[in-house]
């Protein structure tokens, strides 16, 4: 079937079968390999994006679920040579190790942000819950969470 | 500035956040073939045959192979090699692969593997350690069901129990844990026309797999090319063959054509290693003083059907089964036992894990009948420099043990745990527990832990670092750069570190043991000050200096202090001939050279002369309605010599400690006569964010005098901690003995009506 849709800003037009996962058509068919696999059944968040900016797990939306939608991986979440809030607390923060889980939380994350624009750390675990990393211990993506929150009120215009 | 000692942003951190770093599952070479194994499904069994005719004549399948399509010796292993690349006639797991198909797509590749019908004849199987070391039980393999035997001791236990004003005996078990890595084991593989056969793969020890494929298909190692990018994780289960040689035998079946292959999370669980369940008799006995005086255990790990790495596993866990104490009479024995269960191996913690468990519960266990203060007992019989540790090994070099119990000690988490476990809210208990525990570094005598580090000068004036051991997360790499720039006097900006590629790189080992950053670190110590050194001399003979000495190696630039006259690195690289802008150094890590009269049966691994420490206390609260037990603070003095960045540091105690931490309370991989239950993450349950409470983790920065500016390494100490440490704090907060992890809400209500009678008095 033909697929219209935007990614990353870019509108995009492409020929996928009708059962085709969103996952496999970012990550194969766009090159866009951010987007990670961890369990393939909605169970650790590896693969979250932003659909009209609102986080979906790539492996449970077939592709077609994505026709007119704007999407967000996280090649596309800050401008090109530049960092989003989050991305640049992420890495001062330490709360990068493998780094597998960190396209995914950092989508989770902005989208939390979105929401809550000041979450407590008991908050900021809600919002991450459905997102597992296996290095890290949770402490320094929560630290780096409230870093860039502050970051972002502070470039918010009141 | 690169500096050691410096909390520097990891190198990798920045294409890890964009999507930019590639890691072996994100390649797909044009024109790919997907490979994928057909698993047994049953425990045990006889293979009579294999019908794949309707598999072969599915279009868009390329190639059918069953074991007789194996061209070498077809055994796969590290040490024992006993596990088949594909089965010829005896399935011993249901992870176990009886055939490899080539497809042009995934949807092909699935529909073949559903077609091939192997031919099982059921036979009984062995589910249980003790049942196997029956002399009439089924065998798994021709040596037997026993991998191995042996017997760790000093002093003399026997005539030690009379003297002992105290004996506490008990039992404990412990589960199969799942490393759960994200990145599932995958990798891509393609034979070039010369016969070169080139690997991209999620691998722990590129250079050894080399040896392993190449035996097992009957290959030569050195037209064997593996590439270790980046890993999503590994934790141990990455180190020994998943992936490789199925993909190896792949790719000599794919007409030239790159072959990948990924296993599904479901396939990682039933096929990946494991770490070891294993059951624990613990006989332990002081004398009126407090003081250790003997020590007695059995130790019974399952290593499920093949060996993997479960004869090492086992000589660390006799290694430290008297725990970071002095103990002057043990006999230490165990077993590392074949059944019919998924492949125990290689994870963090490599047998200690268990040990800790069972040493720290008896080390509560005489507190509490002597009266004693928990705390106070292990500082009491904390191992010191120059003491012989319970395997009879003196220990000569940084011990930090002491200093991380006193830091406990004097911390308010100590001093005010009494107030805040009193103040628990109706239907809550809570408590706060401790434990002391050590992890060796290093392969032990036996088998030379060496690397081999390369360092170049680029021609634009910049160094590259040749990595051969991989980072799976660990941090390494950075820690590596720090190093280079350290020596080399050099920003960030002109330092680069090349990942694992056989090609590029020297032999340096596997990425285990916490000697990456400690062996390949001291080498590249060398390898930098020797290029150092040359670039030095060339830059005298340039500017016509007569001593090197009066000559400094800065960003960018060398300059000559006598006269302020400076020399780009770009001009220098231009002058060097090409081997001349590479150094090389080699470092091999210094064993014991005491002769210990037991452990003889482990012909590599025993002893071990380096070890950090740590000392743990968790806050625990319990909910006496539903048994949850939430750890609500923690707190961690490790150990690890000189801390060369403290960010990573606090990264790798945080995330043993996570992983401890669900080993203590939910992670338990479910398998009932072979059969894996919880074979996803809805069901196997690692700790999410609402699982792991903020972790404080402080350095106790002894001097590793041998270690890369003093330190060692630590990746693996932080794991060891949690379950005892929460098992304690359960148990005060419940008046109960916990014998077996994973403290679950139905184990611990068990044990709370197993005590009280009723769930309702304990409120």
């Amino acid at each position: 079937m033909r697929l219209k849709l935007t990614v990353n800003g870019e509108t995009r037009e492409l020929e996928v079968a009708p059962d085709r996962r969103a996952l496999d058509l970012l990550r194969e068919d766009l090159g866009l390999t951010g987007v990670k696999e961890g369990c393939g059944a909605g169970e650790c968040g590896a693969c979250t994006i932003l659909v009209d900016g609102a986080t979906r797990l790539s492996c449970l939306l077939l592709a077609a679920q994505l026709a007119g939608r704007e999407v967000t991986t996280i090649e596309g979440l800050a401008p090109a040579g530049q960092l989003h809030p989050v991305q640049q607390a992420f890495i001062d923060c330490g709360a990068v190790q493998c780094g597998f889980c960190s396209p995914g939380m950092i989508l989770a994350a902005v989208e939390l942000l979105r929401r809550d624009p000041a979450p407590s750390r008991a908050l900021i675990r809600e919002g991450l819950s459905g997102n597992l990393c296996r290095c890290t211990g949770y402490h320094m993506i929560i630290d780096a969470v409230e870093a860039a929150a502050r970051v972002l009120r502070a470039g918010a215009p009141s | 500035m690169m500096e050691i000692g410096l909390a520097v942003p990891r190198v990798d951190a920045h294409a890890k956040v964009t999507g930019q770093e590639r890691y072996a599952i994100d390649h797909y070479p044009p024109n790919l073939l997907w490979a994928g194994a057909r698993r047994a499904g049953v425990p045990h069994a006889r293979l009579l045959g294999i019908d794949t005719a309707a598999a072969r004549a599915l279009p868009g399948v390329v190639a059918v192979l069953t074991a007789a399509e194996v061209p070498g010796t077809n055994r796969q292993g590290i040490v024992h090699k006993d596990q088949p690349v594909l089965v010829e006639d005896h399935v011993r797991h249901c992870g176990d692969a009886v055939a490899l198909v080539l497809a042009e797509d995934q949807e092909r590749l699935r529909q073949a593997l559903a077609l091939i019908r192997p031919d099982l004849e059921p036979l009984p199987g062995v589910f249980d350690v003790q049942q196997a070391l029956q002399p009439d039980a089924p065998q798994l393999h021709e040596r037997g069901n026993c991998l191995s035997h042996a017997t760790i001791a000093a002093g003399d236990v026997a005539a030690a129990w009379a003297d002992c004003a105290l004996v506490v005996e008990e039992d404990f078990q412990v589960p199969w844990q799942e490393h759960a890595f994200l990145e599932t084991q995958n990798g891509v593989a393609q034979l070039a026309p010369d016969g070169q056969l080139t690997m991209t793969v999620s691998t722990q020890a590129p250079f050894r797999d080399r040896f392993e494929i190449a035996q097992a298909l009957g290959l030569d190692f050195q037209r064997i090319r593996v590439i270790s990018p980046y890993l999503g994780g590994a934790f141990g289960g990455k180190d020994g063959a998943t992936v490789q040689c199925l993909l190896a035998l792949a790719a000599l079946h794919a007409g030239g054509r790159p072959v990948k292959m990924v296993w599904e999370r479901e396939e990682s669980i039933l096929a990946g290693y494991k770490r070891h369940a294993a059951r624990l008799h613990y006989r332990l006995g002081a004398q009126a003083d407090g003081s250790l005086h003997a020590l007695e255990c059995r130790l019974y790990y399952d290593t499920g059907a093949y060996a993997h790495l479960g004869g090492e596993v086992l000589e660390l866990a006799l290694e430290h089964a008297a725990g970071p104490y002095r103990i002057p009479h043990t006999r230490m024995e165990g077993w590392s036992v074949y059944t019919n269960h998924p492949v125990g191996g290689a994870m963090r913690g490599f047998g200690v894990v268990q040990a800790s468990f069972a040493f720290e519960r008896m080390m509560d266990r005489i507190a509490a009948a002597l009266g004693r203060d928990p705390l106070a007992l292990r500082m009491q019989n904390a191992l010191r420099r120059g003491d012989r540790n319970g395997a009879g090994i003196t220990q000569v070099h940084s011990t930090g043990l002491v200093p991380g119990l006193e830091a406990l000690h004097r911390h308010p988490l100590w001093l005010d745990r009494r107030i805040w476990c009193e103040q628990a809210g109706p239907f809550k208990r809570r408590g706060c527990g401790i434990a002391a525990v050590f992890n060796a570094m290093g392969y032990g005598r036996g088998l030379p832990d060496a690397a081999i580090a390369k360092v170049e000068l680029t021609p634009a004036g910049t160094f590259r670092i040749y990595s051969a051991v991989s980072d799976m997360g660990q941090g390494n790499a950075t820690a590596f750069v720090q190093i280079a720039g350290q020596i080399l006097c050099q920003e960030a900006a002109a330092l680069e570190v090349v990942q694992p590629d056989t090609d590029l790189a020297l032999p340096s080992g596997s990425s285990s043991a916490g000697r990456t950053t400690y062996t390949y670190g001291n080498a590249l110590i060398r390898a930098c000050r020797a290029l150092q050194e040359k670039l030095l001399h060339w830059a005298a003979l340039m500017l016509m200096a007569d001593a090197p000495a009066d000559l400094v190696l800065l960003p960018g630039r060398v300059r000559h202090l006598g006269t302020g006259r400076d020399l780009t690195l770009v001009q220098i690289a231009a002058m060097l001939p090409e081997g001349e802008r590479f150094s090389v150094g080699q470092f091999v890590m210094p064993v014991s050279r005491e002769v210990p009269e037991t452990g003889k049966e482990f012909f590599i691994g025993f002893p071990h002369c380096f070890f950090a420490y740590a000392a743990h206390l968790a806050y625990v609260e319990v909910d006496l309605l539903t048994g949850r037990v939430a750890v609500c603070r923690y707190l961690a003095a490790t150990d690890g010599g000189q801390v060369l960045n403290p960010r990573t540091f606090a990264q790798q105690v945080q995330g043993a400690i996570a992983q401890g931490i669900g080993y203590a309370l939910s992670e338990e991989l479910l398998v009932e006569e072979g059969r894996v239950l919880n074979a996803d993450f809805s069901r196997y349950l690692m700790p999410t964010s609402l699982d792991i409470p903020d972790i404080e983790a402080l350095a106790i920065t002894t001097i590793e005098e041998t270690g890369p500016f003093g330190s060692k390494g630590i990746g693996e100490v932080g794991i060891n901690g949690p379950l005892p440490a929460i098992a304690g704090a359960i148990e005060q907060a419940l008046g109960v003995r916990m014998h077996q992890a994973p403290f679950t809400p139905p184990r611990v209500l068990a044990a709370l009506e197993a005590h009280t009678g009723s769930r309702g008095d304990a409120a």
